[in-house]
């Protein structure tokens, strides 16, 4: 048996959760929260973490070179963030370019796209 | 090797054998150079730093001294108090602000009433003018925020406030103009002599000039060494001194400088509006081992708190915006030390200018200019010498400019119409002209200490990365090259892995 | 030059105030947004994390995505935004007095102007910190520009004083870049900063965050070469306990020690600020003492969520509009609005009860962390107008609660002339 303690941050309450695995890493039990959402997140947390990645990457623009700020449209797994910084500072791109454009397609994982955040003419 | 003046080509000056060579770009120096600009000769400037006034001048009380102070006699009391009135001409002529809003020693009870009456002697013999002791009520009057123990005071209306570094960077600027050669990033580590020419080195560059000026601040009695003398009869203990600036909306609680009666060690913390509209409390006065470490400390803040509470129960240091600390060239001996040397021919040592330095400054200069004459150098005046900052005038700083003028200079330099500091409401064109000026300011502190902008609330919290960008612009290198004040100051470093 | 509405700044605030405005009946023509950067959205420009527009937009957007929706709608609403603009005066009667590179140096009067001007950072110099003076020393969102504005890094080890969200926010974007961020102090018991930005900015990475912590001196010539740290005493004043102190080498140390409303200008029409807020004292409708001059956004109050600034922005541009063109109502009464128990501030500071009595929310920050309790709105007379009950309350997070209409009628009624907002412990450890 294994257990993981974390803070929820679905209110500003921060319950103490802690969930507990077994061998196999399955969730035997989840303990401390005061609400359902609390629950649900914990699970998530513990099982497949993921966070959306946000950078920049440069822009050439008719003014030199700026700085495009981007982002994942999904939230990537928590372990491959450095790996997607990889990508991210390997990636130039020419305006114009508009929010929500796909800059990087299947980005970390098949589906998820790397967007612009920001527009540029 | 010839290293370039100001940073600029110099092809020309190659061979160039100088008159004089001050050693030293304080306050000091550089007054000295802008004197001996408006003669026929030829005048070099060489500093460590990379930019003039980067010792005691640009770290001080920026009181222009009455003079009461020195025991009659000495070199510091006469230089004082024909420094003081010099120095108004001076501020006039090149466009600095300096109020002359006067200062108050102020007495606690019975005890210090001798002290001031020795003070307000001491003065009088000295040649200070207009000196009043006052009691409680008329100096309540005159400063209503005062401490209520306070009892009495010596009013010294001739006393004034001013930008020390603002002055010194005015008067270098002057000189450029009018053709003096400044050197920075030279740090001398040695001299040589050839028949009646000296060769100054910093191990890399060689400066040759026939006189020499020793107005190295703290480091001038080892630069005495370094040129040849032995047995110099002057150490410098370097003393520090920590400062507090409070916003604006205190500057002003105090109408004038306000003073303690003097202690042994110096002239104890005092309260003064800034020229720029804060107010400064300080300083505390500590030997220190390194004459250039310049932190604050814990205590010291404390200290100078305590000490300006002492004079104004309500200063709120909560409103401080910034702290900094001073080091002044304490010599072992009460006096300035400004001589010929007795070992070294055409040489003059400037040793041991601590408080009243700045004040005594421009009369300092006349002073050695004084003594090179008495050397052998002959001096006479040019006719074509420009008075101004620049051949064109004293350049106004948007900030200062009434509306009209502001309207006029938008309309002449879009760039005028961009605001990079708002605190201090400095402008792009402000600082290109600054970048490109006579000394050429290309570091986020030049920049500060020329137009003021990131000294206001902010701290240059927004206007820093902005000037940073218009010192790479308009001198045409990477963000990555730019510093704060030289050397590994460096600001920012490329992304790792980008491109 | 005359306008019937000038706003100050084109950040969310001003933006959404113009928007608001128009939508209330102003011609866009009538209305001039004044932004100082070369292009309207503020300070969200640089912040492009995500996080942003979750309650106005029912999705997470980066920053510069949230300030595209409000540029996006105000182009669409054809308001003029004027860029590379600077207010350098205003008066009590609605001067303003401005600069920029296409206009020149400009006097304007306006019937109404909205200030939108946001905040600035505190800096060492507010806070103190001995030692000496290198470069290195940054505020987080100095820090952040550089990194997402200009695209340079301004260091590789770096320690963070304060644990602002701002400075959350840094730690994970510098460990993203390849710096090590060695450590987070926070001088408070308790963070500043959500719980969210704690454990993706802070636990993800493993960064330690110390709390009860401060830098104690800055080491370093040229630039930072480590700082001090110590712990410090809860129980005398959070001074550093000596013997507490900690050497880290490093050449960065960003500061994310609090936001200061940018009120120079507001000062300088003579408008009194109130003290807890650092910004204007306003009535519901964020109009301040000075007739026809509103403030809404981080200048009249510091927000922890953007959406709260629109939400604020809305009701200023909206009244403004209403009362340029004339059509307000009457204040029958004025009734203050005060702190009680575990409340540092409310915004509005007064409410100004016209004839058709509105439901008022009351924004408030409460004064320390609290578990379990109810928040009440009473009138002086004891009447509780408004109550809810809250499993949890910090300082880093806005609260409010809205006063019913029936409730703001029976208080124009009353002889109250004033009302209280104050937590309420419902039992349970602090």
């Amino acid at each position: 048996m294994i257990t993981k303690e974390l803070t929820c941050v679905v209110c500003p309450a921060g319950c103490k959760v802690t969930v507990t695995l077994d061998e196999n890493n399955q969730i035997i039990d989840v303990t401390g929260q005061t609400c359902p959402r609390g629950k649900t997140y914990a699970i998530s947390e513990v099982t497949n973490p993921v966070r959306t990645l946000t950078s920049t990457v440069t822009v050439q623009t008719k003014d030199g070179a700026k700085m495009l700020p981007v982002r994942t449209d999904k939230p990537i797994p928590r372990p491959t963030l450095f790996e997607a910084m990889e990508i991210v500072r390997r990636t130039v791109v020419t305006a114009p370019v508009k929010t929500g454009d796909v800059l990087v397609e299947n980005f970390i994982e098949e589906g998820i796209n790397l967007i612009a955040s920001k527009d540029f003419e | 090797m010839r290293p370039d003046p100001a940073g600029r080509q110099t092809q020309e000056n190659l061979h160039m054998i100088y008159d004089v060579l001050i050693i030293g770009a304080g306050c000091t120096g550089v007054m000295t150079a802008r004197l001996l600009s408006t003669k026929n000769c030829s005048v070099a400037v060489a500093d460590a730093g990379c930019d003039v006034a980067m010792g005691a001048t640009c770290a001080n009380s920026a009181i222009v001294h009455a003079g009461y102070d020195a025991k009659p006699g000495t070199l510091k009391a006469k230089l004082n108090v024909r420094g003081n009135s010099l120095m108004k001409d001076l501020a006039k002529q090149l466009g600095v602000p300096l109020r002359e809003c006067g200062s108050h020693v102020v007495g606690f009870g019975e005890g210090d009433m001798k002290t001031l009456q020795e003070l307000y002697d001491r003065g009088v013999t000295n040649g200070v003018p207009g000196m009043r002791i006052i009691g409680q009520d008329e100096l309540r009057r005159m400063e209503p925020n005062i401490s209520s123990e306070a009892t009495a005071s010596l009013w010294a209306p001739s006393a004034g406030i001013t930008c020390p570094y603002g002055l010194t960077i005015a008067a270098a600027d002057n000189a450029v103009t009018n053709g003096v050669h400044f050197y920075f990033n030279f740090k001398v580590i040695g001299a040589s002599r050839a028949g009646d020419v000296y060769y100054i080195s910093n191990g890399t560059d060689t400066i040759a000039a026939r006189y020499i000026v020793n107005c190295a601040g703290v480091n001038s009695a080892h630069v005495a060494e370094l040129l040849g003398e032995n047995n110099f009869p002057i150490t410098i203990t370097p003393r520090r001194g920590e400062y507090i600036v409070l916003d604006k909306v205190c500057g002003n609680m105090a109408n004038s400088t306000l003073f303690v009666c003097p202690s042994e060690r110096g002239k104890g913390i005092l309260v003064s509006p800034t020229v720029h509209g804060n107010l400064l409390i300080g300083p505390n006065a500590y030997p220190i081992e390194d004459g250039g470490d310049r932190s604050t400390t814990a205590p010291g803040l404390e200290e100078i708190t305590t000490g300006a509470h002492l004079l104004m129960p309500t200063v709120n240091t909560r409103m401080a915006i910034t702290s900094f600390a001073g080091v002044r060239a304490t010599p072992n001996t009460y006096d300035f030390y400004i001589k010929n040397s007795e070992q070294l021919p055409n040489v003059v040592h400037a040793v041991g200018v601590e408080s009243p330095g700045f004040a005594s400054s421009p009369a300092t200069a006349e002073y050695l200019v004084g003594l090179l004459e008495d050397a052998g150098l002959k001096l006479e005046d040019r006719d074509d010498y420009i008075p101004t900052r620049r051949a064109d005038g004293n350049h106004k700083q948007f900030h200062n400019m009434t509306d009209e003028e502001k309207v006029e200079i938008c309309k002449k330099d879009p760039a005028y119409g961009r605001i990079i500091c708002r605190c201090e409401t400095v402008t792009e064109g402000d600082i290109i002209d600054a970048i490109h000026g006579p000394i050429p300011a290309t570091t986020i502190d030049m920049i500060k200490k020329r137009l003021r902008a990131g000294m206001g609330r902010c701290q240059g919290g927004f206007c820093s990365p902005r000037v940073a960008d218009l010192i790479a612009r308009e001198t045409a290198k990477a963000l990555d090259t730019v510093t704060k004040c030289g050397g590994g100051s460096w600001l920012v470093e490329k992304r790792k892995g980008g491109n | 030059m005359h306008k019937k509405l000038i706003i100050i700044g084109g950040g969310p605030a001003g933006l959404a105030a113009a928007c608001a405005a128009v939508k209330r009946g102003l011609s866009p023509d009538d209305v001039l947004v004044l932004e100082r950067d070369s292009e309207p959205g503020g300070i969200l420009n640089q912040c492009i994390h995500a996080g942003f527009g979750l309650h106005r937009f029912g999705e997470e957007l980066s920053g510069p995505e949230y300030a595209g929706r409000y540029i996006q709608m105000a182009r669409e609403a054809n308001i003029p935004i004027m860029t590379n603009c600077m207010v350098l005066g205003l008066t009590n009667d609605r001067q303003v007095t401005f600069v920029s590179p296409e206009l020149g140096y400009v006097t304007a009067t306006a019937d109404a102007v909205i200030l939108a001007m946001g905040c600035r950072e505190r800096t060492r110099g507010a806070l103190n910190i001995p030692g000496t003076r290198p470069a290195g020393v940054y505020t987080a969102g100095c820090a952040q520009r550089y990194i997402n504005i200009e695209g340079f890094m301004p260091g590789n080890r770096v320690v963070i004083l304060g644990s602002g969200d701002i400075g959350l926010i840094m730690a994970r974007r510098m460990t993203l870049e390849g710096a090590k961020v060695l450590t987070v102090c926070e001088l408070m018991p308790y963070s500043g900063g959500l719980a969210r930005n704690i454990v993706q900015c802070l636990d993800d990475f493993g960064i330690p965050l110390r709390l009860s912590h401060t830098v104690t001196e800055i080491h370093g010539k040229e630039r930072v070469t480590g700082v001090t740290i110590a712990k410090v005493d809860e129980a005398n004043g959070r001074k550093p306990i000596p013997g507490t102190e900690e050497y880290i080498e490093c050449d960065t140390l960003l500061l994310s020690v609090g936001l200061i409303p940018e009120n120079e200008l507001t000062t300088g029409a003579g408008i009194s600020l109130d003290r807890m807020t650092n910004g204007a004292a306003v009535n519901q409708f964020r109009e301040t003492e000075a007739a026809g001059i509103y403030a809404c956004g981080n200048v009249l109050h510091v927000h922890d969520l953007v959406d709260y600034v629109s939400e604020e922005a809305d009701i200023a541009g909206t009244h403004a509009a209403a009362t340029i063109l004339g059509e307000t109502e009457k204040t029958v009464k004025s009734v203050k609005v005060t702190t009680g128990f575990g409340v540092r501030y409310t915004v509005p500071e007064r409410i100004d009860i016209t004839e058709t009595a509105e439901a008022v929310r009351v924004f408030f920050r409460v004064t320390d962390v609290y578990k379990k309790v109810q928040l009440v709105i009473e009138s002086e007379s004891g009447e509780v107008l408004v109550k809810k009950a809250k499993s949890a309350v910090a300082p880093g997070e806005m609260e409010s609660l809205e006063i019913p209409a029936d409730k703001v009628a029976a208080l124009a009624a009353s002889e109250d002339k004033k009302i209280t907002v104050y937590l309420r412990e419902l039992g349970g450890s602090k």
